[in-house]
């Protein structure tokens, strides 16, 4: 620490937050059910990305799975069997890993800054425009969720990015909430006072002290957010808004139940994976999620445990 | 409570009605440029056909007319006519009410029920293998898609077992009356009722747990305790009472949500309710239909928060005395 009074004010800050990165990650290595559901998500995204290397994407094409057996259990054909049109249930499972969290991912970071910003924006600033901010907040808030993303996707028709822009306009009003009522908390401490004192601006103090000091909330709120963008997108896809061009899990097992995979040829090998899948990968999403939030907010700490 | 808390909150929830309503006028009209082609999609359609539909619908007029006449008609009941069946859209979702009240009322009462007990046992025995079991397999079935769920209830027990039927709500064919037609549609009322039942109860049992593990540090059990009273007592009378009050509002919110819940399960077991009417609006695709559910499910949100709102004022002073 002897040479900090010859860094700048900007490698000093860095410097803070590296550590305060490290105490966060040192805290959350201590909690099983964390490391066991980053784990998971690890071995996912792992097989998301190497897709290409583990399955070709030609054998989700019909037209080149002619002469596949239809419905071979996974004892007659390939690691995981067929399906109705002779497609590898093996390769469906992996590429639609690809899609269900890049659907995920992307659709939650929409979320987070949608809500973010109208948080941070509302609590900073306070008066008329948080009055008009959180009125619309409540009333998006009231809207029932997954009717408006049902209307909303079968308005703008089955694609990747609608079906992420669904979500994210769909989803951002609980977190708003979240990051205004701590917004209101960090911004009555004495070091935005003294910041403003010095002549800092708006901006300077919503990026350099707001920001930096909800993050932590944002990261835990983003964990606990894509478990349930997750399962959104996966009954979007059930109920046939998924692209069709881009199979994710939810629409696997649309295309299992529709094809009669679930009552009249009993092929388990087709709907259970991804079933199983979705719900590994929301259940590691929360346990990570909840070990985040344990370290954000130390009040839950004894009690969870 | 004084009446004036009553108004404001009424006065609110007309509000977010109004918003709603308004909402719903652009979403269909706005967000897509063209009405009549969005109508028409995956229609074969002459030129006359698509300009006498759009006349049918009223979309042929200028913007500010069709605004006017949507206000008027909504608040008439009249929300339009279905794309696939040309019947009065208000008419088939009135029908469709009681199916849904019916199978998702119930799974969400028991549900409420079921799911509360598990969270106080959980609680109160923190760290024991009953905290183990009941938070871990209600962090299970939180974390499965509810359809999903509902396919491998069906597949082991109507398909596997034939215990139960696979679909509808009653009998084909069958027009048995009384106690008889209610046992006929309890019997087929059991697979996708016990499906929401168990995907609504971990959010209960989670919530009760942590709230009353909060109540749980509060001094007035200590007191309680060093009373010495007995540890069912103090659990009956001192926690849990105080711990329910979060789960009052979620309660009520989710009675909001009994409506419009159940869209993907009751299309899996072809229950005849507005679940299965959404399903089959989004495939046809029906967009009245959609739009006249869409109102409504809203409007269901909107009067249970109301309901929310004033009995959570009613049985916690603090927020009765505020407002």
């Amino acid at each position: 620490m002897t040479g900090t009074a010859h860094l700048s004010p900007r490698r000093v800050a860095w410097i803070r937050r590296r550590r305060g990165a490290a105490r966060m990650w040192a805290q959350y290595r201590t909690s099983t059910p964390g490391m066991i559901g980053l784990g998971i998500l690890v071995f996912f995204v792992a097989m998301a990305l190497a897709a290409p290397l583990l399955s070709d994407s030609e054998g989700l094409v019909a037209s080149n799975t002619v002469q596949n057996p239809a419905w071979a259990s996974p004892g007659e054909f390939g690691p995981m069997g067929t399906d109705h049109l002779g497609r590898s249930v093996a390769a469906q499972f992996v590429w639609g890993a690809r899609v269900s969290l890049f659907v995920g991912l992307v659709a939650t970071f929409l979320t987070m800054i949608i809500g973010s910003v109208v948080g941070i924006t509302a609590g900073f600033f306070g008066g008329k425009v948080e009055s008009v901010l959180m009125r619309l907040t409540e009333w998006f808030l009231v809207i029932p969720f997954l009717p408006l993303a049902v209307v909303l996707a079968a308005i703008l028709g089955p694609s990747v990015r609608n079906i992420i822009l669904v979500i994210a306009v769909t989803s951002w009003p609980s977190t708003a909430r979240i990051i205004r009522a701590q917004v209101l908390s960090v911004k009555e401490r004495l070091y935005v006072d003294r910041s403003r004192a010095l002549g800092a601006g708006n901006w300077h103090l919503t990026s350099r002290h707001i920001l930096p000091n909800v993050a932590p909330l944002i990261l835990a709120n983003t964990t606990l957010t894509v478990p349930v963008v997750i399962l959104t997108e996966t009954t979007l896809a059930f109920l046939g808004l998924g692209d069709p061009d881009r199979s994710s899990w939810g629409r696997t097992l649309e295309e299992a139940f529709s094809n009669g995979a679930v009552l009249g040829q009993s092929a388990w090998w087709y709907y259970l994976p991804a079933g199983l899948g979705i719900v590994a990968v929301v259940l590691a999403f929360t346990l990570c999620g909840q070990a985040l939030e344990e370290i954000v907010n130390p009040r839950l700490r004894d009690k969870t445990s | 409570m004084s009446w004036r808390f009553v108004g404001l909150k009424v006065l609110g929830a007309l509000a977010t009605l109004l918003f709603v309503i308004i909402f719903n006028f652009f979403l269909f009209r706005v967000v897509e440029n063209d009405p009549v082609g969005t109508l028409v999609r995956g229609r074969n359609l002459t030129e006359e056909q698509q300009q006498r539909l759009a006349e049918d619908f009223g979309v042929d007029q200028p913007l500010p007319e069709q605004f006017r006449r949507y206000i008027v008609e909504t608040a008439q009941l009249n929300l339009g006519i279905s794309f696939e069946t040309r019947e009065p859209v208000w008419d088939v979702i009135k029908g469709k009410i009681w199916p849904t009240v019916f199978l998702v009322g119930t799974a969400a009462v028991l549900s409420a029920v079921i799911g509360t007990i598990i969270g106080i046992f959980a609680a109160w025995r923190r760290g024991s293998a009953t905290d183990f079991v009941g938070t871990g397999s209600t962090m299970l079935l939180y974390s499965m898609p509810d359809f999903w769920l509902g396919l491998l209830l069906l597949v082991l027990l109507a398909d596997t077992f034939a215990l139960f039927p696979t679909s509808g709500i009653t009998d084909p064919g069958s027009d048995a009356t009384g106690l008889s037609s209610l046992l006929d549609q309890a019997h087929h009322m059991f697979l996708p009722g016990l499906t929401l039942m168990l995907a609504y109860l971990g959010e209960y049992a989670i919530i009760m747990r942590s709230s009353l593990l909060e109540t749980m540090g509060e001094d007035y059990l200590v007191l309680a305790r060093a009373k010495g009273l007995r540890d069912t007592l103090v659990r009956r009378r001192h926690a849990v009472p105080n711990a329910l009050l979060p789960l009052v509002t979620l309660i009520a919110i989710n009675f909001g949500f009994v409506l419009s819940g159940a869209i993907a399960v009751e299309a899996i077991y072809s229950w005849p309710g507005l679940g299965l009417a959404t399903a089959n609006a989004i495939r046809a695709p029906d967009l009245p239909m959609l739009q006249g559910l869409f109102l409504v499910f809203s409007a269901a949100v909107i009067l249970a928060n109301l309901f929310a709102d004033l009995l959570y004022a009613y049985l916690d002073p603090r927020v009765r005395d505020r407002a």
